[in-house]
């Protein structure tokens, strides 16, 4: 981890603890969970777009596995929920090498496509298989700690954005170490990483399995903190929404997850007010950030602090 | 210059007229209601009369000086049809607004979901959706109540028609949503006991184009009749399809049917559509002395003369939630347990639009299968068959 | 036999609309690598604006189909000139394909604002009794849908090959450099083809509305179908779409007549799938032509 990046995740920890200090608006809370669970998913994503220059329209399909399986293992099999959620993510993790070494033998818009192909697929099971069909079904158990069940709004807060600094370090790392320089290599150029004896295609495979483990995870988070499920939320478009987010947040670094997470998620709360017309405003807003600001926000702002420096 | 000075001056008498008309009638504190409906999204036809019914009537209720003396403000907040905003629009209310009861949101996925919100908060919700989970086991479910008629009613008014009729051998079609999916489990599981057996289960996505081929499959099977379920473009298209194929057995459709744009868009092909329908649709026909007719013609004429378009079957649930709300408040002040209590024991013959109410302990929707009439499209609009 | 040919009457009508999608996102994808996952609202637009025409302002039928194609055509040029355009020079292609995204949501908000939630029609471009083949009943319209079809593509036959400028697009897709040092003006090549990827969607949306209506969020699905349709047949051949798009249709039909109609969505995607392992240039398409683009 670079200096730079330390102290950033430091400062995170620092707000996290201190942000419920700051409101006691469990409204606020509620939403900053979800841009954690949906930064989660979006940090995968970041990794495996801006590392390893793949794209996947399938994150929906890993984050349903995660939710779906997690809930059904201890709503109707009774196990414990942090038994279940691990399960949920092995099999999602052993889903994402199965879809990955045929894709990834392919370039280009090809594993999009395999990944979108796999994502509607996911979807499709869920409607017809999954408990309650497309109605979905609720009374998942609440997570649960060692025999601790965790009720509080405050609760879920602090543990899902416990989960975010704990990966953010382990990712952090990752890129860091020898594994990342090396995608960093793939990203940048193919042919002159297989000259230096990468292996490329293994080490993608790695990194679309840890963007489907972060996916499952958030998928199960997500499953035990509302308690209610139905297909609806697991489609295309949240796969595209998450794409945004990594967009709009930058591809380039890894704080670019979090940063679009952030931002897709509060715009509609904000765009609340504009009632009817939040669709029109929602698409202008995405149009324009994507036109002005290229490389996303974390990039622009890394950027002008540097100018700002050399001044 | 001159122009100017003088449009000033009416600008600042207008905004002192306004202010004091303002704050003579919020003189007191209003009584804050939470409403969420799927305002956009796949079941923005369920929100948008919702939202539409629930702005009118506020405006209504307040002209007429409000509850007990006090205003009544309802804060729409819209779901996008989507569990977690849902789930965020009533943290929103319950926490910033702080409202007495929520009334929506409109589909059973979403109401769902706040189940356990709103039993922690022990704040009522009374949902504008039909699924029977929603108010069932009725222990679990002490603080929610819901104001659309069970699938269940509706699939019982269809099946007791079908056999007068004779039939015992139906195709059904449905669409894959929760709408969809609540009516099929419905037809398949109630169908033993009207001694009809389903001979053919189909289905098709809320975005299909064509459903020829499950029709003709349904054909082939032998059925003597179809059944669609499904609301927006697919029962239009179902009509359209089982029109060009003429299949030569009759076509019923579900409670979502009750919408005369359906009769325009679908034309000629609509003629002989058999659908279990909520008296709203049809309040013109039905006599004067029905508890139901005169509320109905009320709400309908106002709402088509407001917005020119008609409210359905589903504005009408938004309707009665917020009566009941509104009536509990009247009787009780504001009291989140009192107005739970009052809709509980005391909503019983209560007239809405979507039929005659009963609540109870152990019924927290209070509708059963006499809340339809079943009706037949003729000649361009609907006649209630006897 | 009649419920064979049944299905496949069904599988053709959704199949043209999958094609002429198809079609679209292939025009320019060859031109740009672009894939402009805002082709299915050119439909919606098609479909919306003619009601708009033909029943809101009762223009005659000539008139309003004139306006509709105006309309697409000036929407895809704007959406090019405004947004594409500028983005082309920097060549970051997730970029753009991003702002197609936003665009479609963009576009789907105008929709939803002008004509509301509620699904519109207009009637059939005949009246009359549909037609009875062998048992298996095919309406009118359906007819017009396919012969539209047909004729769109032999018109872009042609084009590609027998005009300049049609050539001139060809050579772009082939490479760019090339053609720019050929003193082709690129630029103008890809605001054409978005012009006319506008034009083939929202003929796709006139002629489907009178069978399957139109509403404001239609969009989505079809680009996701028209993509796969696409895909299936190699993307940048479009007669590969064409094919690709009835294989879907037809594949979609059957799968719902003779294994069960919640799972021919997902057994088209598996086909999808598989071909894309087994022959990731299409079903039809020779290996050596897949050209490797990299986002």
């Amino acid at each position: 981890m670079t200096k730079g990046n330390a102290i950033a995740v430091l400062l995170l920890g620092i707000l996290v603890i201190l942000f419920p200090q700051l409101t006691t608006d469990n409204y606020i809370l509620t939403i900053a969970i979800f841009i954690g669970i949906n930064a989660l998913v979006a940090i995968g994503l970041t990794i495996l777009m801006g590392y390893a220059g793949q794209i996947s329209l399938g994150q929906a399909g890993f984050y349903g596995i995660g939710a779906y399986i997690s809930a059904i293992l201890s709503l109707y099999l009774g196990l414990p929920v942090l038994l279940s959620m691990i399960i949920a993510i092995a099999i999602a993790s052993i889903t994402a090498v199965v879809l990955a070494i045929p894709s990834l033998r392919l370039k280009g818009h090809y594993l999009a496509v395999a990944t979108l192909g796999f994502g509607e697929i996911i979807h499709i099971i869920l409607h017809e298989w999954g408990p309650g069909g497309p109605s979905g079904f609720g009374d998942i158990p609440p997570l649960s700690i060692f025999g601790y069940i965790l009720h509080s709004t405050l609760e879920y807060f602090y543990l899902i954005w416990l989960c975010i600094i704990v990966i953010m370090i382990f990712s952090l790392n990752l890129i860091n170490s020898m594994t990342g320089k090396a995608l960093r290599a793939i990203h940048d150029s193919e042919i002159a990483s297989l000259t230096l004896g990468i292996n490329i295609t293994k080490l993608k495979i790695k990194v679309f399995v840890l963007s489907a483990v972060y996916a499952a995870l958030a998928g199960a988070l997500y499953a035990h903190y509302v308690t209610f499920l139905s297909p609806s939320g697991f489609s295309l478009f949240y796969s595209v929404l998450v794409l945004m987010m990594v967009v709009i947040g930058g591809i380039s670094n890894i704080w670019g997850g979090i940063a679009g997470a952030l931002i897709i998620t509060i715009l509609p709360e904000v765009l609340r007010g504009f009632k009817e017309f939040d669709i029109l405003v929602y698409g202008m807003i995405l149009t324009l950030s994507l036109l002005f600001m290229r490389k996303g926000i974390v990039p622009l702002i890394i950027e002008t602090y540097k100018r700002w420096i050399s001044k | 210059m001159k122009v100017m000075g003088k449009f000033f001056l009416i600008f600042l008498i207008l905004l002192a007229t306004t202010t004091l008309i303002s704050t003579n009638s919020y003189s007191k504190e209003p009584y804050k209601i939470g409403a969420i409906f799927s305002v956009t999204g796949p079941a923005s036809f369920l929100g948008e009369p919702e939202k539409n019914t629930v702005l009118m009537l506020v405006e209504q209720i307040n002209k007429a000086g409000g509850i007990n003396g006090r205003p009544l403000e309802v804060i729409i907040e819209d779901s996008k049809s989507d569990e977690t905003q849902a789930v965020l629009a009533a943290k929103k209310l319950l926490e910033k607004d702080k409202v007495l009861a929520i009334i929506g949101p409109s589909t059973t996925g979403e109401s769902m979901a706040l189940v356990p919100i709103m039993t922690q908060a022990q704040t009522p919700l009374i949902s504008a959706a039909a699924g029977a989970n929603i108010t069932q086991p009725v222990k679990e479910r002490y603080w929610i109540f819901k104001t659309a008629q069970y699938d269940t009613s509706a699939v019982e008014a269809i099946y007791n028609y079908m056999k007068k009729q004779g039939i015992k051998k139906v195709g059904i079609i449905t669409i894959t949503t929760g709408f969809g999916d609540a009516g099929r489990k419905a037809l398949i599981e109630m169908a033993p006991k009207f001694g009809i057996s389903i001979v053919a289960d189909e289905r098709y996505g809320p975005k299909d184009t064509d459903m020829t081929t499950q029709l003709t499959k349904i054909k082939a099977a032998g059925a003597q009749a179809v059944i669609n379920w499904s609301v927006g473009p697919g029962q239009v298209i179902v009509t359209k399809n089982w029109h060009a194929l003429k299949m030569g057995i009759p076509l019923y459709q579900s409670h979502g049917w009750g919408s005369k744009k359906n009769l325009e868009l679908a034309g000629k092909a609509a003629e002989g559509v058999i659908a279990p329908l909520g008296r709203l649709v049809v309040w013109d026909k039905l006599p004067d002395k029905h508890p139901q007719k005169a509320l109905l013609k009320k709400y309908v004429t106002d709402y088509e003369a407001r917005y020119k378009s008609e409210p359905g079957t589903f504005g009408g649930h938004a309707y009665d939630a917020l009566m009941m709300v509104v009536e509990a408040l009247k009787n009780v002040g504001p009291d989140k347990k009192k107005i739970r209590d009052y809709i509980e024991t005391k909503i019983k013959k209560w007239p809405g639009t979507g039929g005659i109410f009963n609540m109870s302990p152990t019924d927290h929707c209070g509708l059963d299968a006499s809340a339809f009439e079943m009706v037949i499209v003729k000649n361009g609009d609907w006649e209630i068959l006897k | 036999m009649t419920l064979l040919l049944q299905f496949l009457f069904s599988g053709l009508t959704t199949g043209t609309v999958y094609a002429l999608v198809g079609i679209g996102f292939n025009i320019v994808y060859n031109s740009t690598s672009i894939i402009n996952l805002a082709q299915g609202e050119f439909v919606v637009i098609g479909g919306l604006m003619m009601w708009f025409f033909l029943e809101g302002m009762q223009l005659p039928f000539a008139v309003s189909l004139s306006l509709t194609l105006l309309t697409a055509a000036v929407v895809g040029l704007l959406m090019e000139r405004l947004t594409i355009k500028p983005l082309l020079k920097k060549g970051d292609l997730l970029l753009m394909i991003m702002v197609t995204i936003a665009i479609s949501i963009l576009i789907r908000g105008i929709l939803m604002f002008k004509f509301g939630k509620d699904p519109y029609t207009y009637p059939p471009f005949t009246e009359g009794e549909p037609i009875n083949f062998y048992g298996a009943v095919i309406t009118q319209q359906t007819l017009w849908v396919i012969g539209i079809t047909a004729l769109c593509i032999v018109l872009l036959y042609l084009f590609f090959n027998k005009t300049m400028t049609g050539r001139a697009m060809r050579a772009c897709s082939l490479d760019v450099k090339a053609a720019r040092l050929m003193g082709i003006n690129v630029s103008n090549i890809v605001m054409l083809s978005f012009i006319i990827s506008a034009i083939i969607g929202a003929i796709g949306g006139i002629a489907i509305t009178p069978i399957s209506l139109m509403e404001y969020d239609k969009g989505a699905m079809l680009s996701v179908k028209g993509f796969c349709a696409a895909i299936m047949g190699g993307l940048g051949r479009s007669r590969g779409a064409v094919a690709g798009g009835f294989t879907l249709g037809i594949l979609e039909s059957l799968t719902a007549g003779y294994i069960h109609s919640g799972f021919k969505d997902a057994v088209a995607l598996l086909i999808m799938l598989f071909i894309l392992f087994v022959k990731p240039a299409g079903i039809f398409g020779k290996a050596e032509i897949v050209r490797l683009r990299k986002f």
